[in-house]
């Protein structure tokens, strides 16, 4: 939607009351340890057709807010006070049954995870047929067509005789935009409906909710951690902090003139509208890749990793002795320099994570060579991979799986040093101590347990455990994909001081560019096993060749925000 | 209409900045067991079954403290089936023995093969079931036919064969009945352990372990196991029970403890002559098997409770 666009719409709706209307809400919930306010002074408007975006990081209170718009708090919560105005009427205590009535017909939902949202044992037309009938309106088989073609899905008759595994990521958020649009409410609430999907599907799906929504006259309550993505998408932007709604506004006024200190943070660190790579005394890093072309013999002296032509073929199993090859990595080759940041980026399925863990030999290639350090990695033996270890480490994306629960933070850090019996016990904890002076955590928490963290501080130790060896290459597996932004902002500059400090070598596997943009100095873009663009990351973003990475580029929430330098 | 295009800014000491992903530091730090302990210590369900067991295992290592009289020694037929008496308030069985006594005495019994046959099915099962899940493949498809073969055997049958056996039949004693219910009940643990070490495998914790240079087994050592103990150790308390059961079922068909041995089992075989006219006698053991039996069960609930991840915070 663009901006003049709004403008004409604010203007047809001017003078008509407001849709739905939260104002001061509380939200108690009961738990063991007593009673949390997870709200409070919550208050947005929504205008008829308008959407608005509500934005904040996990624990901010804003799915909370959205439930109890539709009357689904948990049963330990409640509202505890406030009012929710639904033209003009206080839904904030009504009872179950006006919630059911209002439910599909006046109210919709768009749940955030595709995956988990449809139940398993039912076709997908049926699923839709339940929405229709439980809101009495027709529910044949081709009604539940044209429910679907709506949504976008080809093929509409075939697909709703599909059951849910049948369906793609992307399929499946299709399909649940179109339960939660079957029956025509006046506010659709889209709860986080893309996070789970590549990008490139979740702007395909962005804009065909728009286009939806725009017809049939919904007003959207779209919750979301991208303020990129908010302020794109969004007329208004409400921005929630703890429980509180600290800044609201128009989402282009917001962005380029944030007045409270929560939302001036999240706009400075919002990877999809920065611009520039983390700057920490890079010059050199720059320079290596300048020197790349023109003398190839020196460089290559410099590169830490050279693959070449690696491929990874699976066996995909097909019934009693048959089975296909299915090439995960097909012929990949590039090069890593010495102190600099390289990205592999790719949708899901495109094989960079099996890359990553060829390069960390946890996976066997099934062709081609991994150089390190000049040295073919397939030749190493047990003792000398036991070496090589200590010179290419991990970190994991998911900073909930990958600290063992049973370890305190001093014995998962004092691990890798224990198993290379290096030093004493004394020495040990005072490397342990340096460690968390690295990542910026207090030397109190050593005795803390994985499950009394954050996933942000999870990950910094994941990153101390990672440097204890002193290794000269990590592979950064999605590392900062699950955190939310602000978090995610303080991680990627603690690995750009770790980096210029230390002269670490990344190799980043991500999908997300406009992390890449931040952090990486070299791209490599994969596309289904394939490599198809190689470059500085300077080049790729400027000019893409490919159109696959055009797509990628195009499809970075907020990419196309003009805002004021200082502010990006 | 005033809020519609208003930019509205909360008043900022309504919700002071904190910094960004700070240590919450109010909390003393808490390892897995010592938050299941917190938790345990206030149901009340784990501090009854506890106390109880915690008795029994008083009476089972002391016997003497609760009865003076000798179970067999002052057994007079005289006393046949007679009901309480002073110094024996349970009365008599068939054969003038005070029933007070034989309860006290036969706990040591049930108890020793309860525990030491979940020791064997722990090691025998655990064992197996976390090799077969850590290593998958083959092994696990050699493994998993096994514990099958085991699974199908019924366990009273297999038993009565097993008894049959010259090596078992020549010397019944405590240890051929932990044989016999090891033997034939390691699979279910098997399976508990091979799924809970599934789980754990794949783990990113397990890859980071392998990719710091621990060895494969040390890996299974040092984080698999450790991550897969909770429903091991909750299985292993409900199997206490139900083995303990499971011995007076034998002993009962007479193929479990020699009648030279107290247990519970034997006191409820003995008594079923007299059932019709005396139900009493078998009463009392019987109750003692049901209580031991039934705490055992609750702390596996409460255990289970408490060790359970989804209870914890994240």
């Amino acid at each position: 939607m663009t901006i003049p666009d709004v403008r004409v719409d604010e203007a047809g709706y001017s003078g008509t009351s407001p849709l739905l209307e939260i104002r001061d809400l509380a939200i108690t919930f009961k738990t063991s340890t007593g009673e949390v306010q997870a709200v409070r002074n919550a208050h947005l408007t929504i205008m008829p057709g308008e959407t608005v975006a509500i934005v904040g990081e996990s624990g901010s209170g804003k799915s909370t807010t959205a439930l109890a718009a539709i009357g689904l708090l948990p049963t330990n919560g409640a509202v505890s006070g406030g009012q929710i105005l639904l033209d003009g009427e206080d839904i904030a205590h009504a009872t179950e049954k006006r919630m059911i009535e209002l439910r599909g017909n006046t109210i919709g939902m768009v749940p955030q995870d595709p995956m988990s949202n449809l139940n398993p044992v039912w076709k997908i037309g049926y699923q839709v047929k339940e929405t229709l009938r439980a809101n009495g309106r027709p529910s044949g088989p081709d009604d539940i067509a044209k429910v679907l073609a709506q949504a976008g899905l080809p093929d509409a008759h075939r697909r709703a005789k599909q059951y849910p595994h049948e369906f793609s990521g992307g399929m499946r958020q299709r399909a649940l935009i179109a339960i939660g649009l079957s029956c025509q409410p006046r506010l659709l609430i889209a709860d986080e409906p893309t996070s789970a999907l590549d990008v490139t599907v979740q702007r395909q799906i962005l804009d065909h909710l728009d286009t939806m929504t725009t017809e049939l006259g919904t007003a959207v309550l779209l919750i979301t951690h991208d303020l990129g993505l908010a302020a794109e998408r969004a007329d208004k932007v409400v921005v929630m902090y703890r429980g509180q709604v600290v800044e609201a506004g128009p989402s282009l006024e917001l962005l380029q003139n944030p007045q409270h200190p929560y939302t001036k943070r999240l706009v400075e660190s919002a990877p999809s509208l920065a611009s520039r790579r983390i700057q920490v005394a890079k010059e050199q890093g720059v320079e290596a890749s300048d020197l790349l072309a023109p003398d190839a013999e020196a460089a290559a002296a410099d590169h830490v990793l050279e693959i070449r032509d690696l491929r990874k073929v699976y066996k995909l199993r097909q019934g009693l002795g048959k089975s296909t090859d299915f090439a995960a990595v097909d012929g990949v080759s590039f090069d890593v320099a010495r102190g600099t940041t390289t990205a592999i980026v790719g949708e899901s399925g495109s094989g960079k994570s099996t890359v990553a863990k060829m390069v960390l030999q946890l996976e066997k290639p099934t062709d081609g060579k991994i150089l390190f350090d000049g040295v073919d990695t397939s030749l190493l033996k047990a003792s000398e991979l036991f070496k090589f270890r200590r010179r290419v480490q991990p970190i994991f994306q998911d900073p909930y799986g990958s600290l063992d629960p049973m370890y305190n933070i001093f014995r998962t850090i004092e691990e890798p040093l224990r198993v290379h019996r290096i030093g004493d016990k004394a020495s040990r904890e005072k490397k342990v101590r340096q460690l968390l002076d690295h990542v910026a955590l207090p030397q109190s928490s050593m005795q803390r347990f994985p499950n009394e963290l954050s996933g942000g501080q999870r990950q910094r130790v994941a990153i101390a455990r990672a440097l204890a060896l002193d290794p000269e290459v990590i592979i950064c597996d999605e590392a900062v994909s699950a955190l939310d932004v602000l978090v995610q902002a303080q991680v990627l500059n603690l690995l750009a001081d770790l980096q210029a400090n230390l002269g670490l070598t990344y190799l980043f596997i991500t999908h997300d560019l406009a992390v890449v943009r931040q952090i990486a100095d070299h791209v490599c873009v994969m596309e289904k096993g394939k490599l198809v663009e190689t470059g500085s990351t300077d080049d790729v973003f400027e000019s893409p060749q490919q159109e696959y990475t055009k797509a990628l580029l195009n499809a970075i929430p907020g990419a196309k925000l003009m805002l004021p330098p200082e502010v990006a | 209409m005033t809020s519609r295009d208003t930019h509205f800014v909360a008043p900022i000491d309504e919700t002071p900045l904190q910094a960004t992903d700070a240590l919450k530091t109010d909390q003393a730090p808490l390892s897995l067991w010592a938050d299941a302990w917190r938790k345990l210590r206030r149901r009340p369900l784990f501090i009854i079954s506890s106390l109880l067991i915690l008795t029994l295992i008083i009476i089972a290592l002391f016997p003497s403290l609760l009865s003076t009289v000798p179970p067999n020694d002052d057994c007079q037929l005289g006393n046949s089936e007679a009901g309480p008496a002073p110094g024996h308030p349970f009365g008599f069985t068939f054969q003038g023995c005070d029933i007070y006594s034989r309860v006290v005495h036969g706990t040591q019994a049930s108890l020793s093969v309860g525990v030491l046959s979940v020791l064997c099915v722990v090691i025998i099962g655990v064992t197996i079931g976390a090799i077969a899940g850590y290593y998958g493949g083959w092994v696990d498809s050699v493994l998993a036919r096994l514990s099958d073969i085991f699974f199908a055997l019924p366990l009273v049958l297999g038993a009565l064969v097993i008894t049959q056996l010259p090596a078992f039949r020549e010397n019944k004693s405590v240890w051929t009945v932990v044989v016999i219910i090891a033997l034939l009940a390691w699979p279910q643990m098997a399976r508990m352990a091979r799924g809970a070490v599934i789980e754990v495998r794949n783990a990113d914790f397990v890859t980071a372990a392998r990719a710091l240079g621990v060895s494969k087994v040390g890996a299974l050592l040092r984080h698999v196991l450790p991550n897969a103990l909770a429903p091991i150790i909750v299985l292993a308390t409900l199997d206490l029970g139900i083995f303990i059961v499971l011995e007076a079922t034998l002993s009962f068909l007479g193929i479990g403890l020699p009648q030279s041995i107290m247990s519970w089992g034997n006191d409820i075989a003995g008594a079923q002559s007299s059932i019709r006219t005396k139900p009493e006698i078998m009463l009392y053991p019987a109750a003692a098997l049901s209580i031991t039996v039934l705490s055992f069960i609750m702390l596996g609930d409460a255990v289970r409770d408490a060790l359970d991840p989804k209870s914890r915070q994240r």
